[in-house]
């Protein structure tokens, strides 16, 4: 009875939990654009300078890894879209199946998936140190918001660098895909590519570059939520990390489901 | 440096009735404590006295269950997020473990609030920053990562950021814990000339003695969250309370053992470890 009841407790206090994170990170996303827009008038000035930074750690560096993984999802695609289409006889249909998902679906939850490893680790790690060794409070005292400081600029970077990404990524997953078509198509690689772009609609690319912007911000809000709760000093900051990748590879399948939902009419 | 030409008051720190909680403990029970312009305050009081609680309701890090706190004239739990932010900039604190910025050099540690606060040029803030490291006797050490720096640079490097915005108030915790006599003593050197040279109201949280008897004018020591005396130096190694005389000869709270309790703790069952 004890073991239940303390279950139950338990569960309570998780959700409590939860919710209370779930409020904080939307505080820290209401917080950045107020900053943002009134930080000048405070003296709480955002730096350009600190927002490229990131745009190149968050966004640059990781395009290698991206385009890598783009490359070889295209391929992916086409052999498993060949042989399921070959059985109707349809595998023509390739190329628009593959230029569809790819920009609607797999290039945005690719890139979601690896930024959320690379810079939502990243950004728990460094907000969970910075709680621990009172550099936070320090910012604090000092009168520099910290959410100015620490939030804003990884956030702006991503909402700049994700759709950047993804049109990157989009590009070479559809290559990916014209590499291994081609020869079960008898066309040219060119030919491919450009046919794969004129049955592309507005709202499929748009699909992508909404997606990826809410992803952005997830990552950027459950890494910095992660990062701000940590209590325990370096095993808190190891554990935040692995919580912070985890919430946010979660978060971004479920929020890719909604909006396949409510975009795709 | 917004607010630079306002006389500071002759009350820098007014503090009345303040209680606090840390969850439901109860740790500050109507505190009540004052600094004046000019002064090198102490406070001491043995571990969980509430010494380190009053610092943090001070510089506002946390909001008062009940009581007033009134910082450099201004109550800061009455005044505006953003009258808060321009008073924290008349304000410098030293902290315990320094909590320098570990990805900037202690040269962009020290420049930090000058480039976040202030629209001088880059030069006049490299002169600054240059000043500011001579006066804590780091002046070659602006490039190193604080990871290089000793335990008493790192309190010195702290020391300098904490100064370069030329704060009316400055706070420090625990100014020489950790540190060897002799670099503690630097340390105490330093806290005395920035008074004399620049005026500056000081508190300093500690629980050295010597160095507390060095540097202070007044000591306040604190005791189960509440101020148990407030007086000089003299008044303080003169008092005849038996708890500020406890602290002062560091005898401990449990001088008498009895040999049944003691087994009685250590063999109890519902004594976990995690």
């Amino acid at each position: 009875m004890t073991k239940l009841t303390q279950k139950v407790e338990n569960l309570g206090q998780m959700t409590v939990q939860a919710l209370e994170r779930l409020g904080f990170a939307m505080r820290l996303f209401w917080d950045s654009f107020y900053w943002l827009i009134a930080g000048r008038k405070y003296k709480q000035r955002l730096r350009f300078s600190q927002v490229v930074k990131y745009i190149k750690s968050e966004g640059v560096d990781a395009l290698p890894i991206v385009l890598m993984l783009a490359l070889v999802v295209g391929m992916m695609l086409a052999i498993q879209l060949i042989y399921a289409l070959e059985a109707f006889g349809a595998e023509s249909q390739v190329l628009l199946a593959i230029a569809k998902s790819v920009t609607r679906e797999f290039s945005p939850l690719i890139t979601g998936i690896i930024v959320a490893g690379r810079s939502g680790a990243a950004i728990a790690a460094r907000i969970g140190s910075q709680t621990v060794s009172q550099e936070i409070d320090a910012l604090n005292v000092m009168g520099v918001v910290p959410v100015r400081y620490l939030v804003l600029p990884p956030l702006l970077a991503l909402i700049i660098s994700m759709p950047l990404l993804i049109i990157a990524a989009d590009i070479v997953a559809i290559f990916g895909g014209a590499l291994f078509s081609v020869t079960k198509l008898d066309m040219s690689i060119s030919a491919y590519m450009v046919d794969s772009f004129n049955v592309l609609v507005v709202g499929d690319i748009m699909q992508g570059l909404i997606k990826s912007v809410v992803f952005g911000i997830i990552i950027v809000l459950v890494g910095a939520t992660t990062g701000f709760y940590v209590t325990n000093g370096a095993e808190g900051v190891g554990k935040a990390t692995t919580t912070a990748v985890v919430v946010s590879i979660s978060f971004i399948v479920f929020a890719d489901m909604i909006a396949s939902f409510f975009l795709t009419k | 440096m917004t607010s630079q030409n306002h006389k500071t008051p002759d009350k820098v720190i007014e503090v009345t009735d303040l209680v606090t909680h840390y969850g439901t403990r109860k740790i500050l029970d109507g505190m009540n404590f004052e600094v004046e312009r000019g002064e090198i305050r102490v406070i001491m009081g043995g571990s969980g006295s509430g010494k380190s609680t009053l610092l943090w309701y001070i510089l506002g890090l946390y909001k008062p269950t009940e009581g007033r706190i009134k910082v450099l004239g201004e109550d800061i739990n009455q005044i505006s997020f953003n009258e808060h932010l321009k008073l924290k900039q008349n304000i410098g604190v030293s902290f315990q473990s320094g909590a320098l910025f570990s990805s900037m050099s202690v040269g962009e540690n020290v420049a930090f609030p000058l480039r976040e606060f202030t629209d001088l040029d880059e030069n006049t803030i490299r002169i600054i920053t240059r000043m500011k490291l001579e006066v804590v006797n780091l002046g070659g050490f602006h490039k190193l990562m604080p990871s290089q720096l000793s335990g008493g640079m790192i309190k010195r490097a702290a020391l300098a950021r904490a100064i370069v915005m030329d704060p009316k108030l400055l706070f420090f915790d625990e100014p020489s814990a950790g540190l060897d006599p002799v670099v503690a003593s630097e340390i105490d050197d330093l806290i005395l000339s920035l008074r004399d040279n620049m005026g500056m109201s000081m508190v300093v949280v500690t629980h050295e003695l010597e160095s507390a008897f060095k540097i202070a004018d007044r000591i306040t020591v604190l005791d189960q969250g509440k101020n148990l005396l407030t007086a000089s130096v003299e008044e303080v190694k003169k008092s005849k309370n038996k708890r500020i005389m406890d602290l002062l000869q560091r005898r401990s709270r449990h001088d008498k053992l009895d040999p049944e309790e003691y087994l009685r703790r250590l063999t109890q069952e519902n004594y976990t470890l995690s």
